[in-house]
């Protein structure tokens, strides 16, 4: 029964400690005494750096430890016996310092027994909350430290000084790493627990080598090059280097050289084994290649983005991953993800054969690997793995087993997760289904755009396809598209209409549109609504005809009942509510909309009202069934009377342009004025400003002051016929703001919130006077998109938008961190059973989730809205 | 028919509910008027609607919030200078800002301060600009330099300050004043001209150049009056009452002046609070200050993601950073310390030590590459065989035995 599922196992807990001589020794398989790695045919030598014992890497050859062959031997360490030993560079702090605590002739640690006794009461103390000892272990360095002879034996303690790399000095004299292990070996037990160390997992004395483990092979696999040479990895060169100096210094100590030169050889054994485990040592030249590149030894395969912890323990690649160019297919759901027809025949969805499933399987099996829905592997139940081919295929279909596993190719309806980078927050990744469409790009519905902050400019996405029952059950009820329309973050929806979902929307929905019935089945095609209601009217012909909102009403469920104002509102003193002269009050009746404008309010990724309610008060399902027909019919809408964007829109009136220009005019001269007043120091300096600052305000205002004037005034002589208008009003797309700079002036340009100031000393550009403080000089640009830009005005144009690249480019990487803190300092906090927040540990953090236990997806953007309307739907009376 | 005030405060008095969503329900009844029955309907459905809206137990309500907090970052501008609401003074905005309340740090980059003025009676300094003035140049440092021209006479060996009668009345503040605190502060020979009016004679006490520049410079840091710290002070009327906006923060001293509202009184700086008013009051300080930045980008994010940081950043009695020197650091596991920054501090500490990793985290459980005990990895079922046990007296025994201890 190889393929029952082993019994689940879970590591409990992993303890962490020294390693004495003696359990290096212990686990070692061979003794490395050559430097050479292999002989003349390639093999490898015995007792080098590569011997067999250690593992194997080239296959064909067995491993003399465990016979295993390449693949199935994880290696096995050895070991080099150092003729002297040497510090490890990591301990060199905690060396000094127990130096310092511990006496120099009894090595007894500095302290009175009732204050070690009282330091041991609180380190147990520390430890049973579970708080870390550093600062209390720190402490007791410290007082030790303070001692200046031994309580135990009067010795009087010398100064003990660290000089970088890895130097000890005794009151200058220095001190061998023999002479510091001895001191050490002499500790007693019961001072090292007083130390914050474990005297049977991790004595001192073992932070001073005399052994050094040898990595098996495995860890350090060399490659060989086109031209079939071999290539070392840097551990091995390392290696290499430590094993002829510790060769060196036996030969040099047995031959009887000079002190110096032993103490030379010494060093540079140090050197050696110090940058064997960290070639970043401050203080030291790191050890380099031939090339000149530094050397990546141990604790740089551990550090950092790309090391061992976070490139490849906390982040995992994966199989069963495609990656591709996204386009958008509006005709898809957005529960839905368009797969290319060759990813999917290439990833897999493994399925156990049973008596419900055989018949289908078989036909998958005998389909192949080339015609669509087919079956690549097939898992018999000893384990082996069989390729389906064209030539095994109607064979394997026979044999089929129950219990057998087929490996199916991805097919309409599977689930997959589907990501875009950065994943900032989970929506991030959803499991979409499956539809398998023709070409090479994945297609998603724009709908889902928001979320995943996707545009179509060449972006691409990641799909996983997920390999087990469970997984696939948990994303389909928690990761589901439609089950993450309300974000978390404010409890509205964020996925909605974009763009043209909107413009589409509002044209059909603000207009007195008077819709045949061959458009209305024309608009209503797509979405699953099929009957028209009572037509609105007829026309003079007697033709029946319908108004956009009993259209849009029509996609609508038939018990929502909402009120809300849309984007459109022009914010009155008084809202008229159900007179809104704007059309800008949405009521929408059991399902059928009375009046209002449908608009980025009512629709929206991000603010839009009616998905919110659909799903708050029907279900996620109705929602994204809503959002499906709500896009189509949209698409619909705009295609009927089209919505195209050009330079004529930017076009305005002679008289405006006149108006334009005196009130810029205008702007000038106060400006002027201001300066005047400021030059014969007239101008009132503002409350706790200085006289610089103050003209430098006022200017900014006169001048964005005038550029809003003309936006007005070009905002006045441009109507809702005009595209630009529409998509700002209605929130699709733009604002008044960029219509504006397009058609009337774009105004001051900005470095830091201020006027453009650098340049030339005292004036920006040689254009100008030096000292003119006029609006021209610091670049305010009174022309607009349309009209373009004088010389100057360009060149300033083009340093703000500088700025605003730079800022951004800043940003990214600021914030990025940022929410690297934020998961890593709060992803072990969990809701408890009893509503509480704890980590992980057990810490109480939150007596009530959020003090109210609501959660913040369903909160109603915290405001009491479900109040109101459950008092509102049993006293049938308005409430607030 | 509807029933009194009184009724409904009965009625609704022992709900489940925070006390806003009592009040909002308390003012919406009376408004509209109900009937027993009504209220009774209204609270049934309430109480079905809260137990819909309830966070799910298991939730991973930890990355939920850093998410939601870290996730508008990126739309936040970098803009250093912003002004909020009074023109006059600076304040960081935007993502440093965030950055800043979240790194915990002991002094923010632009302190400031909202004072309010006790408002107890209609004469009260709230409603008062002359007692508003008077208080604001108590409150605000002033140095030489606001009062005076410092020259330095190189002949005579001495600094002569020409003060400005105007300014001095102004800061409410005499020549005797001035003279002492240079006597306290600068220990030197200080004495009024008696040539001139209104003018202070400084020599300094070895009669050098290097002395006589150095102290032509220390006299500028000398804090006359006011509190050292507090750069500027603004008075601004809002609706009918004065508050005061300073640049510079310092909480306790501020609360000690006459006419300060305590209750409303309030600093940017984080630290401050929490050793003024304690670990509450910068929780509570933390999630105004992340709010506000927040809301002012025009961002929202609902309050309890903010109250979620707020609450582990301060849940050990004192404000801890969110990363390597606060609650990151702390952590129990190795692996989670390892894997967030400087990693082979931690591996090294952890093997002298001999510490355990318990692998309770998720980080942990990453690494080593099984499931993380959080959302459906926290969720059990257990089935037991049904054990057959033939009851014998023995074990009727034993079980009261139990029982009764």
């Amino acid at each position: 029964m190889a393929n029952v599922p082993p019994i689940p196992k879970r590591i409990s807990s992993i303890k962490f400690g020294l390693m004495s001589p003696k359990e290096i020794r212990k686990m070692s398989s061979t003794p490395i005494i050559t430097a050479d790695t292999y002989d003349d045919d390639g093999f490898p030598i015995d007792m080098g750096l590569m011997d067999t014992k250690l593992g194997v890497i080239d296959p064909g050859l067995r491993c003399k430890t465990c016979s295993g062959r390449a693949g199935e031997c994880p290696g096995h360490f050895g070991h080099i016996e150092l003729v002297a030993p040497v510090v490890h560079v990591g301990f060199n702090k905690v060396i000094r310092k127990l130096l310092r605590a511990t006496c120099r002739k009894c090595s007894r640690l500095l302290l009175e027994p009732a204050q070690k006794q009282q330091f041991l009461d609180q380190l147990l103390a520390v430890e049973e909350i579970g708080h870390l000892p550093d600062d209390l272990i720190n402490e007791v360095y410290k007082e030790a430290s303070k001692v200046k002879s031994c309580p135990y034996c009067n010795e009087e303690q010398l100064d003990i000084k660290f000089e970088k790399p890895s130097e000890y000095l005794e009151n200058g004299e220095k001190l061998t790493p023999t002479e510091i292990r001895d001191r050490f070996e002499n500790i007693p037990d019961e001072d090292i627990v007083v130390i914050g160390m474990d005297p049977k997992n991790a004595r001192p004395e073992w932070m001073i080598l005399t052994v050094l483990p040898v990595p098996p092979v495995t860890v350090r696999p060399s490659i060989t090059l086109e031209s079939g040479q071999r290539s070392e990895d840097d551990l091995t060169h390392k290696l290499v280097d430590i094993i002829r100096i510790n060769q060196r210094f036996q030969e040099n100590r047995e031959a009887g050289a000079p002190q110096l030169i032993i103490e030379d050889l010494w060093e540079l054994l140090q050197y050696h084994v110090t940058t064997f485990f960290d070639n970043s040592v401050s203080g030291i030249p790191p050890a380099r290649h031939r090339s000149g590149r530094p050397l990546k030894t141990l604790s740089q395969r551990l550090k950092g983005k790309e090391g061992r912890f976070r490139g490849s323990l906390s982040g995992k690649r994966v199989n069963f991953s495609a990656r591709t160019v996204i386009s958008p297919d509006p005709n898809l759901s957005i529960n839905e993800v368009g797969v290319p027809m060759p990813i999917a025949r290439i990833l897999t969805m493994p399925s156990v054969v049973t008596p419900r499933n055989i018949e289908q399987l078989k036909v998958f099996v005998r389909n192949g690997e080339d015609i669509h829905p087919g079956a690549n592997y097939v898992l018999r139940s000893d384990g082996r793995r069989i390729k389906v081919t064209n030539m095994n295929k109607d064979d394997l279909a026979e044999k089929l087993e129950f219990g057998w596993v087929v490996e199916r190719q991805l097919k309409d309806g599977d689930t997959v997760l589907f990501n875009r980078q950065p994943s900032l927050h989970k929506m991030s990744i959803m499991a979409h289904s499956v539809k398998v469409l023709p070409n090479k790009t994945f297609r998603l519905n724009p709908a889902v755009c928001p979320p995943y902050n996707a545009d179509f400019d060449g972006d691409e996405m990641n799909m996983h396809a997920l390999q087990t029952e469970e997984s696939r059950a948990e994303a389909k009820i928690l990761m589901q598209v439609q089950e993450n329309i309300l974000s978390p973050r404010f409890g509205g929806p964020i996925i909605g209409g974009i763009h043209d979902h909107i413009s589409g929307l509002f044209l059909l929905t603000r207009f007195e549109n008077h819709i045949t019935s061959y458009e209305a089945y024309d608009l209503l095609r797509k979405s699953r609504a099929r009957n028209l209601p009572e037509p609105a009217g007829h026309d003079e012909d007697g033709k029946p005809y319908w108004t956009g909102k009993q259209i849009f009403s029509q996609i609508l469920p038939e018990d929502l009942s909402t009120e809300f104002t849309a984007q459109v509102c022009a914010h009155c003193d008084t809202c008229k509510k159900g007179e809104c002269p704007n059309d800008a009050y949405v009521v929408i009746r059991n399902g059928v909309l009375l009046m209002g404008t449908i608009d980025e309010a009512a629709i929206g990724a991000f603010k839009g009202k009616i998905q919110d309610r659909i799903i708050k008060e029907i279900g996620p399902e109705a929602g994204a069934k809503f959002i499906d027909d709500m896009t189509k019919l949209a698409i619909r809408a705009i295609m009927r009377t089209g919505l195209s964007f050009g330079i004529a829109d930017e076009d305005i009136p002679k008289e405006a342009r006149i108006q334009i220009n005196e009130v810029l005019g205008k702007a000038e001269d106060a400006v002027q004025n201001l300066i005047k007043s400021y030059i014969n120091k007239e101008l009132e300096p503002l409350p706790g400003r200085t006289l610089d600052e103050t003209i430098e305000m006022s200017i900014m205002q006169k001048l964005g002051k005038a550029r809003d004037e003309t936006g007005g005034i070009a905002d006045s002589h441009m109507g809702l016929e005009n595209s630009a208008v529409i998509m700002a009003r209605s929130g699709a797309r733009g604002s008044i703001l960029n219509l504006t700079q397009m058609a009337a002036c774009v105004g001051q340009q900005a470095v830091r919130g201020e006027r453009i100031r650098r340049g030339y000393s005292g004036r920006t550009l040689p254009h100008f006077q030096e000292g003119d403080l006029g609006s021209d000089a610091h670049g305010f640009v009174k022309a607009s998109y349309k009209s373009g830009l004088n010389p100057t005005e360009y060149f300033f144009h083009a340093i703000g938008g500088r700025e605003g690249l730079v800022d951004t480019a800043v940003r990214t990487s600021q914030s990025g961190y940022l929410q690297r803190r934020l998961v890593n300092a709060l992803q072990d906090l969990e809701v408890q059973y009893d509503l509480t927040v704890r980590d992980t540990r057990g810490v109480l953090v939150q007596f009530k989730y959020g003090e109210d236990g609501i959660n913040p997806t369903k909160s109603d953007f915290s405001k009491p809205d479900t109040i109101h309307r459950i008092v509102r739907s049993v006293v049938n009376k308005e409430v607030a | 028919m509807s029933i009194s005030e009184a009724t409904i405060d009965s009625m609704i008095k022992d709900l489940p509910f925070p006390s806003n969503i009592l009040n909002t329900l308390r003012e919406d009844v009376l408004k509209a008027g109900v009937s027993k029955k009504e209220m009774e309907e209204i609270i049934e459905k309430m109480l079905e609607e809260y137990d819909l809206s309830c966070i799910e137990p298991c939730d991973a309500a930890g990355v939920i919030a850093a998410q939601s907090i870290g996730e508008p970052g990126t739309q936040m501008t970098m803009r250093t200078f912003h002004y909020a609401g009074v023109a006059e003074i600076n304040v960081t905005l935007g993502l440093p800002r965030l950055i800043e309340i979240v790194d915990a740090r002991k002094i923010p980059s632009t302190p400031m301060m909202t004072i309010a003025l006790s408002k107890n009676n209609p004469e009260d300094y709230a409603y008062d600009r002359e007692k508003t003035r008077a208080l604001a140049w108590e409150i605000e440092a002033t140095k030489i330099d606001h009062i005076a021209d410092v020259t330095t006479d190189l002949s005579q060996m001495k600094l002569i300050i020409d003060l400005h009668e105007k300014a001095m009345e102004g800061r409410n503040i005499t020549i005797d004043q001035v003279k002492e605190k240079f006597n306290e502060e600068l220990n030197v020979m200080v004495s009024i001209s008696p040539e001139m009016d209104n003018q202070i004679i400084i020599t300094p006490g070895e009669p050098s150049y290097r002395e006589l520049l150095q102290l032509a410079k220390s006299i500028h840091n000398v804090t006359l009056k006011g509190i050292e710290g507090i750069k500027r002070v603004v008075v601004r009327k809002e609706g009918e009452e004065y508050t005061l906006y300073t640049e510079g923060s310092a909480l306790r001293e501020v609360l000690q002046f006459e006419g300060v509202d305590k209750s409303r009184t309030s600093t940017n700086n984080i630290n401050e609070i929490y050793e003024v008013l304690g670990v509450e009051a910068a929780r509570n300080a933390i999630i105004k200050e992340a709010t506000d930045t927040l809301r002012e980008q025009g961002l929202t994010v609902d309050i309890r993601h903010i109250m979620l940081v707020a609450d582990l950043m301060t849940s050990d009695g004192e404000v801890k950073q969110i990363g390597r020197h606060g609650i990151s650091g702390e952590k129990a596991s190795v692996f989670a310390r390892a894997a967030f920054e400087v990693t082979v501090n931690h591996l090294l500490d952890a093997g002298m030590r001999g510490y355990v990793d318990k692998l309770e985290g998720v980080t942990e459980n990453i690494i080593v590459g099984q499931p993380i005990r959080m959302g459906t990895g926290d969720v059990h079922l257990i089935s037991r065989k049904a054990e057959r046990v033939e009851v014998t007296p023995e074990i009727v025994a034993e079980e009261i035995e139990a029982e009764e201890e």
